[in-house]
């Protein structure tokens, strides 16, 4: 089977350049600004977008326990259909992924079933509960590429200094999901004037920070490499800043709502606002992008986390924290930040792209000859309606539900074959 | 008196939703309203035909009693719902809820809960115009017109008055909605409670004073709140005792003194005697505590009245 994609602006080496690429059988063969070659499926992109497949680092695909929410097809379907053909796996599942057995079972499946490739995340600590080490080493051989309690965070220092030294013995990355659940108590939504204004409990942007301080020097102290979830506030940007000019190994993501969103959408009592971090200040949107911008936020991650809309769908303060991101990301980017003119396309491709890959060494994640055809061929001329019917998502819960973005996937690639289609693209 | 176009149909989520010349109408209504209770026959038929569901998930007892009799004395039929949180959370939905008593024809619902928001969930269900008896910390918006009610039959002219609220600022309903009616009127608010009780932005947000310290904040006031102090706030760290709560902001005879000499006393009940207000004060002569109670009916038959269209 050999695809011709004809005259997109592809992705190559940081531009946009108008290019032919042709895939024989799971790999990009040629890249060239004309080829004659005759091919089974011919695809004319003249004026579309050709990205390398996009890279999330942080999806909870509720899979194993929880696929009344989603599960690893549902789940790596609303992957293809964002853009999307790598993720990580974030392992508060249930049971939690703290031994090989269920690191297995999410990469068998995800291989027979999935329309992405999934990469897993391991806990950090048996069960995620913050008591004692994981069994990292036996499912890094299994094939994890970091360790998490994502959803979580280890309170105890001397536990988590001892996680940093024992995952770094093994060569794995840790990613922090930065809470301090004493600072954190009960709040639903950033601790600050709406917090005050609605008298829903806050969550200050210092249970964020002091453990972004905190986990910066213990890394830092043993040289380790600890990727910061989410990051949401001002002052951890901040933090991370100085401990990269310092030459720490920190990096960190940013979602798409907290560039995009503020504390005050949460005035509308949507639960869809609400999430973990929750949505900040004005002023802490603009400092995670220009982050972004700059470099010091390596990457962009959705944090998608599917709930079912009777979890969902009621007391702001009984719904759960989280948000689906997958399919709306790139649109949603697009049309709050590309299109007003904020951000490049170019950082925007990049950020979901090869930058995330290094974050945790993952296959490279760019448009070459000999690499995996992994690629999404976007329509910035056309919009999608993130309707629930056309959320392929068990779950509907973004805040973006119902709303037309400008940005629409028309295909994604995944090793060759396709993984998501419009009904409305053609091929020729 | 009639109720007016603009009032039917219409949600009572908190008082931002509402014109300041609104507000005032309302207050007229339950000027109105206020005389049909001291009649010997306490009822109007002008709701005759419409039911009232009062949905209270979170336990009052007094709140309640004020909306259903309110809907009794303008004659509207009224079903009540009672229920706990855990109740709910463990069986039937709020939504599942509003579907099954929507089914039996519900014209208005006053709900009581505690989770902000939550009057807006019950509109979105029902799609019948709900008033918000108390949601969590967020608003307590009848509350804060009979508090404005009680204050306008005693002083007349609102603006420019001073008023000084005492207390638990932080899980305070009745303060957000009251500082939001009161600033419409013209008039100053101070609030003033120990630090870890009151939360960030309140100045900025409600356009109020912020004081911590109790003689500063009462100096010259008008008008002096004095807010319920719960006790579990002690074991969530937030003050050492109620003794020194006590000492530090309860409204005594001495403290008073720097309010002006005439200055009304307020409170939204349930008092805790002897520790937010001393029972000197809390029964003085310039005490409108009891007379809160009585015009609380009067504020909600006013907006029964106005949000279903009545006529007097």
């Amino acid at each position: 089977m050999t695809t011709l994609i004809k005259n997109g602006n592809v992705y190559l080496n940081g531009k946009f350049q108008t290019r032919d690429i042709l895939i024989k059988k799971e790999k990009i063969q040629k890249i060239a600004r004309h080829l004659p070659e005759k091919a089974d499926r011919v695809i004319d992109a003249s004026g579309k977008h050709i990205f390398p497949g996009f890279v999330d680092l942080h999806v909870h695909l509720r899979d194993p326990g929880q696929t009344y929410k989603e599960d690893i097809v549902s789940g790596t379907r609303a992957a293809a259909h964002g853009g999307f053909t790598s993720l990580c796996a974030m392992p508060n599942t249930d049971p939690v992924v703290d031994n090989i057995a269920t690191v297995d079972y999410i990469q068998r499946r995800a291989k027979d079933l999935g329309s992405a490739k999934v990469y897993v995340i391991g806990a950090m600590t048996k069960k995620s509960e913050g008591l004692e080490i994981s069994e990292m080493a036996t499912m890094k051989s299994g094939g994890i590429v970091a360790v998490s309690d994502d959803g979580g965070c280890v309170q105890n220092a001397k536990l988590m200094l001892n996680c940093i030294r024992y995952a770094t013995n093994f060569g794995l990355p840790l990613v922090v999901h930065a809470e301090d659940y004493n600072l954190a108590g009960k709040g639903q939504i950033h601790g600050g004037k709406v917090s005050s204004r609605l008298g829903l409990t806050g969550l200050p942007s210092l249970a964020e920070e002091v453990i972004v301080s905190r986990d910066i020097m213990l890394a830092e102290n043993n040289d380790a490499r600890l990727h910061i979830a989410h990051i949401s506030t001002a002052r951890s940007i901040e933090m991370v800043r100085q401990a990269r000019e310092r030459g720490a190994k920190i990096s960190s993501e940013v979602t798409p709502h907290h560039l995009i969103l503020t504390e005050e959408a949460c005035l509308s009592f949507d639960t869809n606002t609400k999430m973990k971090p929750p949505l900040r200040t004005e002023e802490d949107r603009l400092a995670c992008l220009e982050a972004l911008r700059d470099g010091t936020i390596d990457c962009i991650a959705t944090d998608h986390a599917s709930h079912a809309d009777f979890e969902k769908v009621r007391e702001f303060d009984h719904a759960p924290f989280g948000i689906i991101g997958l399919e709306t990301a790139f649109s949603a980017l697009y049309h709050h930040l590309v299109k007003p003119g904020l951000l490049s396309l170019e950082r925007l491709a990049e950020a979901l792209t090869d930058a995330p890959a290094r974050v945790l060494d993952l296959p490279p994640a760019m448009l070459k000859a000999g690499l995996p055809a992994d690629l999404t061929i976007i329509d910035l001329e056309q919009q999608t309606h993130f309707s629930p019917e056309n959320i392929l998502s068990k779950s509907k819960n973004t805040p973006w539900l119902d709303q037309k973005l400008w940005g629409k996937v028309l295909y994604t690639f995944l090793d060759g074959r396709i993984t998501w289609e419009d009904p409305d693209a053609q091929i020729s | 008196m009639e109720a007016t176009p603009q009032f039917l149909g219409r949600n009572m989520y908190g008082l931002e939703d509402y014109s300041a010349d609104e507000i005032m109408y309302i207050l007229e209504a339950s000027k109105a309203m206020k005389e049909i209770n001291l009649r010997q026959y306490k009822k109007i038929p002008t709701l005759r035909g419409k039911t009232v569901c009062t949905l209270f998930i979170e336990d009052s007892t007094r709140t309640r009693m004020s909306f259903e009799l309110a809907a009794k004395r303008l004659s509207a039929d009224v079903v009540s719902f009672a229920a706990s949180i855990s109740s709910l959370q463990k069986g039937e939905s709020l939504q599942d809820t509003i579907y099954t008593l929507g089914a039996m024809g519900i014209d208005l619902y006053c709900i009581r809960h505690s989770s902000p928001g939550s009057p807006q969930l019950v509109h979105k269900y029902s799609q019948k115009p709900v008033i918000n008896g108390g949601d969590g910390r967020h608003a307590h918006p009848t509350q804060a017109l009979l508090d404005i009610f009680s204050i306008w039959e005693h002083v007349g002219n609102l603006k420019g008055l001073k008023v000084t609220i005492v207390g638990d600022i932080l899980n305070s309903r009745v303060v957000r909605s009251n500082l939001i009616g009161m600033k419409k009127l013209g008039m100053d608010v101070t609030i003033c409670g120990p630090r870890t009780l009151m939360p960030p932005n309140m100045d900025k947000l409600f356009g109020c004073r912020v004081q911590y310290e109790l003689r500063e904040a009462l100096r010259d006031a008008d008008i002096v709140m004095g807010l319920r102090m719960q006790f579990e706030r002690m074991t969530e760290g937030l003050f050492p005792s109620l003794e020194e709560y006590s000492k530090h902001y309860a409204l005594t005879q001495e403290t008073i003194k720097f309010a002006k000499s005439d200055a009304l006393i307020m409170h939204p009940g349930p008092m805790n005697r002897g520790i937010e207000i001393l029972p000197e004060i809390a029964d003085s002569k310039q005490s409108i505590i009891v007379e809160q109670v009585a015009n609380g009916v009067a504020v909600r038959m006013a907006l029964m009245f106005l949000i279903l269209g009545g006529k007097l």
